[in-house]
């Protein structure tokens, strides 16, 4: 039988034969990962399984980067209840403090995740991993501790949506775009229970870091995974990131598919997701007198070291508008280090931008960056729910970094190439 | 199983942080995160709530985060069965592991009111609506799904799996 993207990861891991969408199967993973607000809650499940290790100390990865470094009491014990549990059980990968980085920014880095793997997290955004074709995909902490149990889980073969991308768009335009576009497009349910599956020319272009960015925010759409097919450019990444053995994955020519989208994307603008959810997008022009008191530059989405360099080439010697607080949080100790080699945090600092550690932060309302009543912000990160950042009466929109760059120094929500 | 109760009606893309804001997850005690459940719909939208009662929503609730806070905190809050047009995916597994009764209608739930008093059998899948009258039916829980739900929850199937 033919098989798309989503199906071939699929039977790499089960002794059972897929043959069609909505069928069950068990399958074995290849990592489990929790962080501090998801992983204690997957222990206490753990322990009441009546586990007493996990499948493999190797294939488990905890990171802390939520609520980190520990915003206050109640924080720092969801933590220390990790960590202990990470001691106990022997885990490798544990990471916390000046190792810990944005878990989906940190695990490709570290060749942790890769294609054909099958990742299951306690982490709506697991589905990152996608953009180095694994089948990725979010679980609760229950789920999670049954495969940490296990080292297996079960799976609803999700029919597939293929997203084929093509055209030359036009200037400060990049992956984030097309993701926001295509959420626009389909709507926030539009992709539920389903295989998102990118292709196209300008998907074969893109970096793998530009992937991993749409791959992020196929769970925007409803996606229960958003998958690219692994070509030399995934397996360059993969070798660089210190892993062997990865080979080449494409669908079958002939696989189902339950709908084709086809994206033109020539002449686009910058897109932006308006409050209060990722699907009210809009191009960026279309967004008018829409003053910020904040930007956010960082998370899971667009805080790798390339959307760092596009915000940088915007903001170099210019400064942010005094009304707008710049904050920029390069998404792990790598990236900063590079940031710092290259110049780049002297730009942010110059332009007036706080540099924080590698964190969520902000993304969630968690610190760092929380929003008061009246207040809007324009972030680089994946969701703009109602009281996302703080307040229930404060407004996120979402763009790429050179559009969250360059409102920053106009005070306004502006297209870059406006400035 | 049957629950009788008052409907309160919300309506689409009902999303992870209306349910618990990010605020509230650095506990995982059931009563203390129901008693903020819903603080991100509304402030305050708990203290219409009497144990017992039921959730009625539009289309894909449950969406965004994968915190399973989101189910517990409505268990907590004393709601202990969800009819919606549809769910979440996430939302949708972590209902079933952690007990949360999810029923999906389709279209029939608008014939679900808010104030109305709703009569749920969850066994049979019939959803009775005792304000009006009218009686509404829903898909079957899959058998797979089942098999957890029969176990007792996930926590009991896997303690079952690591027994053999």
């Amino acid at each position: 039988m033919p098989k798309t993207l989503a199906e071939k990861i699929l039977q790499a891991h089960t002794d059972e034969t897929v043959k069609e969408a909505g069928q069950i199967v068990r399958c074995k993973v290849s990592l489990v990962l929790a962080n501090d607000i998801t992983a204690p809650l997957a222990i206490k499940s753990f322990k009441a399984m009546g586990a007493s290790e996990v499948f493999d100390k190797d294939k488990v990865a905890l990171v802390c980067d939520h609520f980190t470094p520990n915003k206050d009491i109640d924080s720092a014990e969801q933590v220390k209840l990790v960590r202990e549990f990470a001691h106990e059980k022997n885990i490798t990968h544990y990471y916390e403090g000046g190792e810990c980085g944005v878990e989906h920014a940190l695990l490709p880095e570290l060749g942790l995740v890769g294609p054909v793997d099958i990742v299951v997290g306690a982490d709506s955004h697991t589905c990152t991993y996608g953009g180095l074709g694994a089948f990725a995909t979010g679980m609760g902490s229950t789920d999670i501790a049954g495969a940490m149990a296990l080292g297996e889980t079960w799976f609803k073969v999700p029919p597939s949506i293929k997203v084929e991308i093509e055209g030359t768009p036009g200037q400060y335009v990049g992956a984030k775009d097309y993701i926001l576009r295509l959420i626009g497009d389909i709507g926030v349910s539009g992709a539920l229970y389903k295989a998102l599956e990118f292709g196209g020319s300008v998907v074969n272009n893109l970096s793998i870091e530009g992937r991993m960015t749409i791959a992020n925010m196929a769970i925007e759409a409803g996606g229960k995974v958003g998958l690219f097919p692994v070509d030399a450019k995934t397996l360059e990444y993969c070798v660089a990131a210190g892993r062997t053995g990865d080979s080449l994955l494409s669908a079958d020519a002939d696989a189902v598919y339950e709908r084709i989208v086809k994206m033109d994307v020539t002449g686009m603008k910058p897109q932006i997701a308006c409050p209060h959810l990722p699907d009210n997008v809009k191009p960026v022009d279309e967004v008018k007198n829409m003053k910020i008191h904040q930007a956010v530059i960082g998370s899971c989405t667009n805080g790798r070291i390339s959307d760092l360099r596009e915000a940088a080439a915007i903001l170099k010697g210019r400064k942010a508008n005094k009304n707008v607080r710049l904050i920029v949080l390069p998404a792990t100790p790598t990236i900063w280090k590079q940031a710092l080699k290259e110049g780049l945090i002297e730009i942010f600092m110059d332009s007036g931008a706080i540099v924080g550690p590698a964190t969520c932060g902000p993304c969630l309302g968690g610190h760092m960056g929380i929003l008061a009543g009246g207040e809007r912000a324009i972030a680089t990160t994946n969701r703009n729910f109602k009281g996302r950042m703080g307040s229930l009466k404060s407004e996120v929109f979402l763009s790429n970094p050179a559009v969250a760059a360059a409102s920053a120094i106009a005070g306004e929500i502006i297209d870059p190439s406006a400035l | 199983m049957t629950i009788t109760g008052t409907a309160h009606r919300v309506g689409a893309h009902i999303d992870t942080d209306a349910i618990i804001p990010a605020r509230f997850l650095v506990t995982t005690d059931s009563a203390e995160l129901g008693a903020n459940c819903m603080e991100g719909l509304e402030a305050g939208w708990i203290k219409r709530v009497k144990k017992n009662d039921i959730m009625v929503a539009d289309e894909n609730f449950g969406c965004g985060s994968s915190r399973e806070h989101a189910p517990i905190s409505l268990l907590g809050a004393g709601i202990p069965v969800i009819v919606a047009k549809s769910f979440a995916r996430i939302f949708y597994r972590n209902g079933f592991n952690m007990g949360l009764i999810l029923l999906e209608v389709g279209d029939d739930f608008k014939k679900l009111g808010d104030g109305d008093q709703l009569e749920v059998d969850a066994d049979n899948g019939t959803i009775k609506n005792l304000t009006t009258g009218e009686t509404i039916t829903c898909s079957p829980v899959p058998p797979f799904m089942k098999e957890i739900l029969d176990a007792g929850g996930l926590v009991e199937y896997v303690k079952n799996r690591l027994g053999n």
